[in-house]
């Protein structure tokens, strides 16, 4: 219920029982804070934002609380600007200033600190405090994340954040009063793959990007762009900041239905990959350094002779067109093999046909009941485990809420809340980090995990199925899904079976309408790829085996990454040239005859397609380099269309192809002006803009032009909370420079950004009516399932080529269940084949395996592939 | 004719004053410390660097001729990696000295900054770092900053108190 409150003279409309900072603070008006986080709730720790509060119209004393701790009620007067709260506001940040060390001038948050913003803004300049400061310790934390505890104050943001919210079990206060310390037990790596998120969640310096801090440059000398994750299909949105060239680090963008407030660490570090030394600098001719005239007449000719293009998931959807266009559609291909394109169409056709709607991660974490089907969230889509643990607290929140507890006050909720948790039940193959907070973990190979959708569809149909291995269950949760108010069904490619997939179809099909469904493509843009259509890799093999081409264009891909060895060598055989376009060094650069650099996603701009069919545009965060163009201008320059500008070609996609004219509006065009200017990229020191600037010798520093974003390299241009979402660099405010000013450009807080979130969906449930599925291909009965594990710092390219996620990546494994390694005469540690071929890794058991599976990680171990059976064997 | 007299007994009172005019460059004029000439890096008593990379004279350079980029030395300290000035650019304004955090940036008389090619009047962390401390004398940035150092450890530098023992029992 709404009521009308006055702050400081002014009528706000607010909800009854919300938090009045919460109220302030999207209504702009600024009460200093640090221990209150939108994401996080408040907790009362840090005594800041005391406002004076009456209770009526006859009261005239009022008095002091914290704004955080107060619900808003019929008829409140606030007064933010009261001079008894301003100095309590005072006096409270100088206890807190006592023990602040003189550091700023070394600390890497300085710059963009919520501390020196609060400090400022309640003028508190000199300290008077002339007694000794406490000091602590430092841990070393691990690659990601640098601690420097003597910075603290104590908000607990940290632990909040990493226990509470992200479930991680190895950071935590110790000590009590003055000298309460946060940090792990001991020295150690932060084993949650949400850490680096303390660095934004911290107000101060006491977490930071350690990556960041290797090749610093201060917040206000860097430029920002809005750009989009290329790490997985959840494409969350990210500000890639640079200086000299360089991308120096990557932070959260915030977008109200998918990322929120925070990224994973494959999403934070692993964008650093376009910095790495595996970068394809110059063109190469037959594996050697050549000039880019000859390696261009090369690709020129070979592609005259006749050639087929092979598109990528991890390529801008207008880089996969403007190849699919130079090719023709019919020798387009996906770049993928034949049965993950089978298996992301019938994905794509399933949540065009609904009923189920197509989940967002913010209703994902709307949902009262979690069905998993086989896919490892926290490896697959990590941002994606990160919601479903706000899920599985939905139980808790409801029952504090009977008992009048505020969704806010979130320790007491934790408390209110008894430990209830939301239904979620995984079906997986191998232990999940997720474990601890389903309420039901199944253990079962890929087969009978779609055996078992099927029995809960059919069981919520009223037939039950008899003869599986989780008979018992199947019952009581097809009752709870059919009970839930907004069920929800999580599948995906990650085992590459297709039975899963239409299995979760079954029980979406059952729930009805009211169901939701996510289903996870492999990578950023696999959707965008499937909706351009191409068979896989196999069929281009055949064709180039058929003769009608001569050479194979392969764009942006790894190809040994993504099919089985066979059928890429195969397509090697009969490919009289291949032509390799790609901003990674890679095997096909290597081997290939003619390849070419390109830019990465940081150098150039494009649109992904997202696990939801969301089309999100990326703009390059480096000025274009003229050696390594934007893959579709070189594929323009082989004679696939005129397009001087991504416009251009994006009119030509959306002239071609009517289902795919959301992308247009993904976000505004390079013909896009404010009146304040382009929208720059730029914070308004920049410093060092004349330092190189020989006047007379040189031509003036004039900002490098971008053709294709409405976005400046120049200092001059707008900023601000007008700038439309899509394009927003900067969250810096007067007086406010961390990420924490984010609240002024959201429509409430953690509601949407104001002007409606980025990205347009290309798709949406319910629109056409979903065919019978094909026969899948029969995988035979010998040997054991193999179960591809997905490791999140290793499991896919381009993490791999991130010096910083590599640091954290586990070694590969190869895992089997002790029983069936004993039924198989192994041991652990022993040298093992697959399928009579070694692999790079020892075997080691687990005895939390589903039974008769091999679990073996992709990427480093084995290519990704369609489900499969393989034999293991000890190596002589 | 009363006038016309008054002044010229004015301009010639002139001739025998003494003249204002110093014959530069052969009599150098005595410019105070203070005054505004080219920029120097200094170091600290020690003979350490002093400054720490911080980026702040950088930030308030009205003409953002200052470019620099920090690094970390294996003592723990940070520096500039490189640090550059355009004096080309510079309009000895004086504002980084007022910013500078460890009195590493200071402005001295030597205002002799004339060259033929505009490229002598970028100048590189060799030509801007002094062997002293300058204007201020014995300040160290480290003996009053919190970050541990090699040599200084935490707790050591100025009104700290010894690290906190966690696993003490102590109230």
């Amino acid at each position: 219920m709404s009521t009308t409150i006055t702050i400081d003279g002014r009528q706000v409309e607010a909800r009854i029982g919300d938090d009045l900072l919460s109220v302030c603070l999207s209504y702009g008006i600024d009460v200093p804070y640090f221990c209150w986080h939108g994401a996080l709730g408040s907790t009362g720790a840090c005594r800041q934002c005391a406002v004076r509060v009456y209770a009526g119209p006859d009261d005239t004393k009022g008095r002091i609380v914290m704004a955080c701790m107060t619900s808003i009620a019929e008829g409140q007067r606030v007064a933010v600007a009261d001079p008894e709260a301003a100095n309590f506001r005072a006096r409270v940040i100088e206890w807190l200033m006592t023990n602040h060390p003189h550091d700023c001038p070394t600390c890497e948050e300085a710059g963009s600190c919520h501390l020196q913003d609060m400090t400022i803004a309640t003028g508190h300049h000199v300290r008077r405090y002339r007694f000794t400061k406490r000091t602590h310790r430092n841990q070393d934390l691990g690659p990601l994340v640098t601690h420097e505890m003597n910075r603290c104050i104590a908000c607990y943001r940290c632990t909040r954040f990493y226990r509470d919210y992200a479930g991680g079990r190895d950071l935590d206060a110790f000590g009590a009063h003055n000298n309460v310390y946060f940090g792990r037990a001991e020295d150690g790596v932060l084993e949650s793959p949400f850490a680096g998120n303390l660095a934004e969640v911290c107000p101060t310096g006491v977490f930071n990007d350690k990556g960041w801090s290797a090749d610093y440059a201060r917040k206000w000398d860097m430029r920002a762009t809005p750009s989009i994750c290329p790490h997985c299909a959840v494409g969350c949105n990210l500000l890639v900041d640079e200086r000299d060239g360089r991308v120096r680090r990557a932070q959260n963008r915030y977008h109200g239905a998918l990322n929120g407030y925070f990224l994973c660490d494959r999403g934070r570090y692993g964008p650093l990959h376009v910095v790495s030394p595996q970068r394809l600098a110059v063109p190469l001719l037959g594996g050697v350094a050549a000039s880019e005239h000859d390696a261009t007449a090369a690709a020129h000719a070979a592609i005259a002779a006749g050639a087929i293009g092979i598109g990528s998931p991890r390529a801008s959807l207008e880089s996969n067109y403007a190849l699919q266009r130079l090719v023709g559609p019919e020798r387009f291909f996906a770049g993928v093999s034949d049965a993950e394109v089978k298996l992301l169409r019938r994905m794509i056709a399933i949540l065009r046909a609904g009923p189920a709607k197509i989940a967002s991660l913010a209703e994902i974490e709307a949902a009262d009941a979690v069905l998993v089907l086989g896919e490892d969230l926290t490896n697959a889509a990590p941002r994606m485990a990160l919601a479903l643990r706000q899920t599985a607290r939905a139980a808790e929140r409801e029952l504090a809420a009977q008992k009048g507890v505020p969704h806010w006050l979130d320790q007491a909720v934790h408390t209110a809340g008894e430990g209830r948790r939301s239904p979620i039940v995984l079906a997986t193959s191998a232990p999940d980090p997720l474990d601890d907070i389903a309420t039901l973990s199944l253990r079962l190979d890929a087969e009978a995990i779609a055996a078992f959708g099927v029995a809960v569809a059919a069981a919520m149909r009223g037939n039950v199925a008899e003869g599986l291995a989780a008979e018992g269950q199947v019952k009581d949760i097809a009752d709870v899904l059919a009970s839930a108010k907004c069920p929800l069904i999580i599948a995906g490619a990650s085992l590459g079976a297709a039975a899963i997939i239409e299995a979760a179809a079954a029980i979406a099909a059952a729930l009805g309408s009211r169901a939701r469904i996510a289903l996870i493509a492999p990578e950023a843009n696999s959707v965008g790829l499937a909706l351009l259509g191409g068979d896989g890799i196999e069929s281009a093999a055949a064709l180039l085996e058929s003769g009608q081409a001569m050479t194979a264009i392969v764009l942006e891909n790894d190809l040994f990454e993504r099919a089985p060895r066979a059928g890429v060598e195969r397509l090697f055989a009969a490919a009289k040239t291949v032509v390799a376009l790609d901003a990674l060094n890679t095997e096909i650069t290597a081997r290939a005859a003619i390849a070419l650099p390109v830019a990465a996603f940081s150098e150039a701009a494009g649109t992904f397609v997202n696990y939801e069919g969301r089309a999100q545009r990326f703009f390059a965060a480096v000025p274009p380099n003229p050696a390594m163009p934007s893959a579709w201008r070189r594929i323009a320059a082989f004679g696939a269309g005129d397009w001087h500008s991504l416009d251009a070609l994006i009119e030509d996609i959306v002239a071609e192809r009517r289902d795919l004219v959301g992308i247009a509006t993904a976000a505004p065009n390079a013909g896009f002006v404010m009146s304040g200017g382009k929208v720059t990229r730029a914070p308004r020191p920049l410093s060092g803009r004349t330092a190189d600037d020989r006047a007379g010798q040189f031509a003036d520093a004039a900002p490098p032009q971008d053709p294709d974003s409405p976005l400046t390299f120049g200092i001059k241009g707008s900023r601000g909370t007008q700038v439309p979402p899509a394009l927003i660099t900067s969250y810096k405010m007067p007086g406010l420079h961390s990420a924490n000013a984010v609240t002024r450009f959201a429509q409430e807080i953690g509601g949407p950004l104001r002007g409606g979130d980025p990205g347009t969906l290309l798709f949406e449930a319910g629109e056409g009516a979903l065919p019978p599925a094909a026969a899948s291909d029969p995988i035979g009965v010998d040997g054991l399932l193999l179960v591809p594990l997905h490791d999140a710092f290793s499991g896919w390219e381009l993490s791999r080529a991130s010096a910083l996620l590599a640091a954290r990546a586990p070694a590969p494994r190869l895992m089997l269940h002790p029983d069936d390694a004993a039924t198989l005469g192994l041991a652990a540690g022993a040298a093992v084949l697959i399928d009579g071929r070694p692999c790079g890794t020892r075997l080691s058991l687990d005895a939390g395996l589903a039974r008769g599976v091999v679990a073996v990680s992709v990427g480093t171990v084995v290519p990704r592939g369609a489900l499969r059976r393989v034999t293991i064997e000890a190596a002589s | 004719m009363i006038g016309w007299l008054g002044a010229l007994l004015r301009v010639g009172r002139k001739l025998a004053a003494k003249t204002e005019t110093q014959l530069y460059p052969e009599e150098m004029p005595k410019l105070p410390p203070r005054s505004r000439g080219r920029i120097v890096l200094t170091r600290d008593p020690d003979g350490k660097e002093r400054c720490v990379a911080c980026s702040l004279c950088a930030a308030v350079c009205p003409v953002a001729c200052i470019d620099l980029s920090k690094a970390v030395a294996e003592d723990g300290r940070w520096y500039p990696d490189h640090f550059r000035i355009n004096f080309a650019r510079c309009i000895f304004c004086g504002l980084c000295e007022d910013a500078c955090p460890t009195s590493a940036i200071q402005l001295t008389p030597d205002f002799e900054l004339g060259e033929w090619r505009r490229d002598a009047l970028v100048y590189e962390k060799h030509d801007l770092l002094i062997a002293g401390e300058g204007k201020v004398r014995g300040y160290r940035y480290w003996s009053v900053a919190g970050k541990a150092i090699a040599g200084k450890d935490k707790g050591e530098a100025d009104h700290e108190s010894p690290p906190v023992d966690l696993k003490g029992l102590l109230p």
